[in-house]
């Protein structure tokens, strides 16, 4: 008697591949080691559409438990600091352009959106409308980092940046000359331009599928300056004072609130004192770590709100914002190589109702990364 | 359906009809090897690179042994400076922790004989397979780097705040961990989709060799503990790079939190290491006792039961860093649970032998150092376990002989004793057994000369990673020195006894030892494509379904 195997056991939710794997595996025993059934786009080793469908996918999933985990390692950290110092978090949250942010959140979850239409579009075998969503889950991402830029930028111009190299925010002070977003913009820029010489050729060589990966990639680098525009507008005009007067007049007539913590800084940073002296002594009972009050020293007694305005305090929430939205960043381009992959292989026509597991595996990962921004969005902006 | 079986069954009794064609004369060339998808070749290729780096690693441990021949009370007439010897004992256990006994079983045994043991041609992602490998060599450049720069002197575990400050590439090592990391994590999960979804059919859960079930619980340790291990060594190597702070108590951040971080991923690191070990022991013990394994759902299950407790116990490193006491008797109490399950391996592996037909062969004089070794080491484990009993013993030399005896006198010794059963497997090759004997015997010895006199050096109070200590433990360290270099050339025997049988071995049969598993039923070395035909799944400890061909020096399935 014939065995069955146990992924012969569960009926699959695609009723398409309990057709193909009996049509493939009934000649070869149920373990088909015959060459010649294999269609192009199974694989050798496995059997049939279905077990190399679910093996896909356990290890997208499996991977996405990883990822879990490398980031859960960053929200620990936020946890821990985030209790021992909170008026740390407030102070500084209060840095970051929740507009710019909650424009990211929705640009994410809309590339969520088309990643999943597209799922949809390469099982119907939609070449069309499976390369146009791709495309414009690839423009969203670029569009995500365009902000993300801007924000990244005008940090890094007024001194907020992680741990040592923190910046005490005092008013009136000189900006750096360095303009860092013209830096960001250099290879989105250098990219933009080759898509748009390769796009060019394509249409002089009259090839669909150069023209149908050509289209998205030069779509996409104009999405990432597009999300600068969008970012710069938003960030304000005080964007530009700073760089061009250098007056800070703008501080109440704006809604931008990199100014509010200083002006209104009295008032947290006497409670902020209060809080830290008591947590400070509970905090050596429970642990040998060090202690949390950071001396303040002569030149920083003038600096408003010095218990945290320092590179122990607001420079190590700053350090953590780095290393999070930075890694969720890294995971965003990554992201779009393999959906820049995905757009390639579209453009071919590979994808149909039996094969379509790496579009469903990529759309998991764009979940997640979506995800955990989704997450990140509230921790770091939204602190109040 | 009787029609489409019978014939199948014939043709697996049969030996292989063309046994000249295999996976190693498949196809030839360099690139045939560094592009190949063969998962055998990949496993032989992480053997020959394990190898090496047991051998680098091995050189460090014999100078810290030489070094340590004296006292060292005047650090200028030492043979090496108190700052070399630093970097030589944190590169000796880098390089033995990360390089040689992580990827060790798993990806070199493991990725030979996981498919073949399956009846399946390839793992699930023979790419990512591939791409783990050169993961794994960029990780091993990365220390290449580090060795031949400024060294590194902080230890393997890289504490903080030292490795903050440390002068040491403290960079490059944590980007090489923090990349072989990643080349451990995808083998894992490689290896856990190729047991859920490629198993013949037939092959339940409860079918599977034990092997396979201790590959599987370690694949899960790898997923779930080593992507901590890759953000806590990246946000060092920030700290490193931009002084993040988070880990810095200059900049207010919590060394202690380094620590969590480090032991959540590097205590499971440790069954990591130990699991696979225990599968080759299921194996080693039932083939060559020629009796079915005892208690195999308890074995299977404990090997599960180790995985996930060994998860809750990180804080048994740290006892003595400041922890609040509710917390340290909780990880205590924990820790004592995680012996429960390795004692049910050891005393199914006794009840396996009980009564069985044992055959005194290389691989099994191996198996028997192993448990005689691992006992020890698990055992005085429960000391380190134990809170009182910890703060005497914290950081002294009890704790370097205790992990010692549990990973080189047991994942060390099971990998050599792993590698010499499933050699003519792996090889084509018979080993002169006689030789290999011999090579277990002056491991064994040089092993327990070099481990038992640290236990004592611990409790009289010798600190470990010192590179001067008072007269008075001199003997006791000369004597581990003797140890060293016994067992140095234990391993160096057993070296020469694998590489003579390459060159003048005989031609090694299908199934030398009488094994039941799949590998064993196809030829030696296996065809590039594992089996010419689709194999039967039976019970893979039922050794009545063998029996031995005098003429071909062979076991065979029996004809039914």
């Amino acid at each position: 008697m014939k065995i069955e195997s146990p992924r012969q056991q569960g009926r699959h939710p695609f009723p398409k591949f309990q057709k193909t794997m009996t049509e493939v595996a009934a000649p070869a025993d149920g373990h088909g080691h015959d060459h010649h059934d294999h269609p192009s786009w199974l694989a050798h080793h496995f059997d049939d559409a279905e077990q190399q469908y679910d093996s896909g996918k356990l290890g997208m999933w499996l991977f996405l438990v990883t990822e879990v985990l490398f980031f859960s390692g960053m929200f620990c950290a936020y946890v821990l600091y985030r209790n021992r110092n909170p008026e740390v978090f407030e102070f500084c949250s209060a840095f970051l352009n929740e507009k710019l942010g909650a424009i990211n959140t929705g640009v994410l979850l809309f590339s969520s959106l088309t990643m999943a239409w597209a799922v949809r579009a390469s099982q119907l075998k939609q070449t069309k409308i499976l390369v146009g969503m791709l495309g414009a889950t690839l423009g969203c991402a670029a569009m995500f980092l365009g902000v993300k830029s801007v924000e990244y930028s005008h940090k890094w111009g007024i001194g907020l940046l992680p741990g040592r190299y923190y910046v005490a925010q005092v008013e009136n002070a000189p900006h750096a000359e360095t303009n860092y977003l013209q830096m960001l913009c250099v290879i989105p820029a250098i990219l933009s331009a080759v898509f748009l010489l390769y796009y060019v050729y394509s249409l002089v060589i009259a090839s669909k599928f150069h023209q149908r990966v050509a289209g998205p990639l030069l779509v996409s680098g104009l999405c990432f300056f597009a999300g600068v525009g969008l970012g710069n507008i938003l960030e304000g005009g005080e964007h530009h004072d700073e760089h061009g007067a250098g007056s800070h007049a703008h501080d109440d007539a704006h809604g931008h609130a990199h100014a509010d913590p200083l002006v209104q800084g009295v008032a947290t940073a006497e409670k902020a004192t209060v809080e830290t002296a008591d947590e400070g002594i509970s905090f050596v009972k429970t642990s040998g770590g060090p202690v949390n009050d950071v001396a303040v020293t002569k030149e920083e007694e003038g600096i408003p709100n010095s218990k945290v305005n320092n590179q122990g305090m607001a420079g190590l929430f700053f350090s953590i914002y780095y290393c999070m939205t930075g890694v969720h960043a890294v995971h965003i381009i990554g992201g779009m190589l393999v959906i820049t992959w995905l757009i390639v292989k579209a453009s071919r026509e590979e994808f149909h109702s039996e094969y379509f597991g790496p579009v469903d595996n990529v759309g998991l990962y764009w979940h997640l990364v979506d995800f955990i921004w989704i997450y990140l969005f509230p921790l770091l902006y939204l602190i109040t | 359906m009787s029609a489409v079986t019978s014939p199948m069954t014939t043709t697996v009794a049969s030996p292989d009809k063309s046994p000249e064609h295999h996976y190693l004369n498949h196809s030839s060339g360099f690139l045939s090897w560094a592009l190949t998808l063969d998962h055998k070749r990949i496993g032989m290729m992480y053997l020959a690179g394990i190898l090496f780096s047991f051998f680098l690693g091995g050189v460090f441990a014999l100078a810290i042994r030489i070094h340590l021949w004296n006292p060292n009370l005047d650090p200028e007439a030492a043979w090496l400076s108190n700052a070399t010897y630093n970097r030589v004992f944190t590169l000796h256990g880098a390089i033995m922790v990360f390089l040689f006994i992580i990827p060790s079983v798993p990806a070199a045994l493991g990725n030979f004989l996981l498919p073949i043991m399956l009846g399946t041609k390839d793992v699930a992602f023979p790419r990512l397979n591939l791409g783990s490998f050169y993961l794994w060599v960029t990780g091993l450049l990365f220390f290449t780097y580090t060795l031949f720069s400024s060294g590194i002197d902080t230890g393997w575990t890289f504490y903080t705040p030292y490795s903050i400050e440390s002068k040491s590439a403290v960079e490059a090592a944590t980007l090489g961990v923090f990349i072989l990391g990643f080349s451990s994590i995808f083998t894992g999960l490689n290896f856990i989709v190729t047991i859920n979804t490629m198993r013949p059919p037939g092959m339940t859960w409860f079918k599977m060799p034990l092997f396979l079930w201790a590959v599987y619980a370690t694949s899960i340790i790898q997923v779930l503990a080593t992507p901590v291990l890759g953000i806590t060594v990246l946000l060092l190597a920030l700290e490193r790079f931009i002084g993040i702070g988070i880990f810095d108590p200059a900049l207010n951040g919590d060394p202690v939190t380094f620590q969590h971080f480090f032991w959540f991923y590097s205590h499971p690191a440790v069954y990591i290491m130990i699991l696979p070990a225990m599968g080759i022991i299921s194996e080693l013990m039932s083939v060559h006792s020629h009796k079915g394994i005892f208690g195999y759902r308890m074995i299977a299950y404990s090997s599960i039961a180790i995985a996930l407790f060994g998860f809750l116990v990180w804080g048994h490193h740290m006892f003595t860093s400041g922890m609040a006491d509710v917390t340290t008797i909780v990880f205590s109490a924990l820790t004592f649970t995680v012996s429960i399950p390795s004692a049910i391996k050891v005393f199914n592996w006794l009840g396996t032998m009980y009564q069985g037909t044992v055959a005194l062969n290389t691989p099994m004089i191996y198996a028997l150092a192993f448990i005689f070794l691992f006992t020890i080491g698990g055992l005085t484990g429960l000391f380190l376990g134990a809170l009182s009993t910890d703060m005497h013993l914290h950081d002294t030399y009890f704790v370097v002989a205790h992990f010692h005896y549990v990973m080189m006198g047991g994942t060390l010794v099971a990998f050599l004793g792993g590698l010499f059963h499933w050699w003519p497997k792996m090889t084509g090759k018979m080993f002169n057994d006689t030789a290999g004997i011999l090579s277990a015997a002056i491991v064994f010895v040089g092993f327990n000369l070099t481990f038992l006199p640290q236990f004592v050096l611990g409790t009289r109070g010798m600190p470990r990673r010192y590179a001067s200590y008072v007269r008075e433990f001199q003997q006791l360290h000369q004597l581990s020195t003797i140890g060293a270099m016994t067992l140095g050339l234990g391993l160096l025997v057993a070296g020469l006894v694998l590489l003579h049988s390459l060159f003048y071995g005989k031609k090694a049969p299908m199934n030398p030892w009488g094994g039941a598993t799949l590998e064993w039923e196809c030829s030696s070395p296996p065809p590039h494509d594992n089996f010419s035909s689709p194999p039967t799944v039976g019970d893979p400890y039922d050794f009545t379904s063998v029996e031995y061909d005098g003429k071909t020096g062979s076991y065979f399935k029996k004809k039914k």
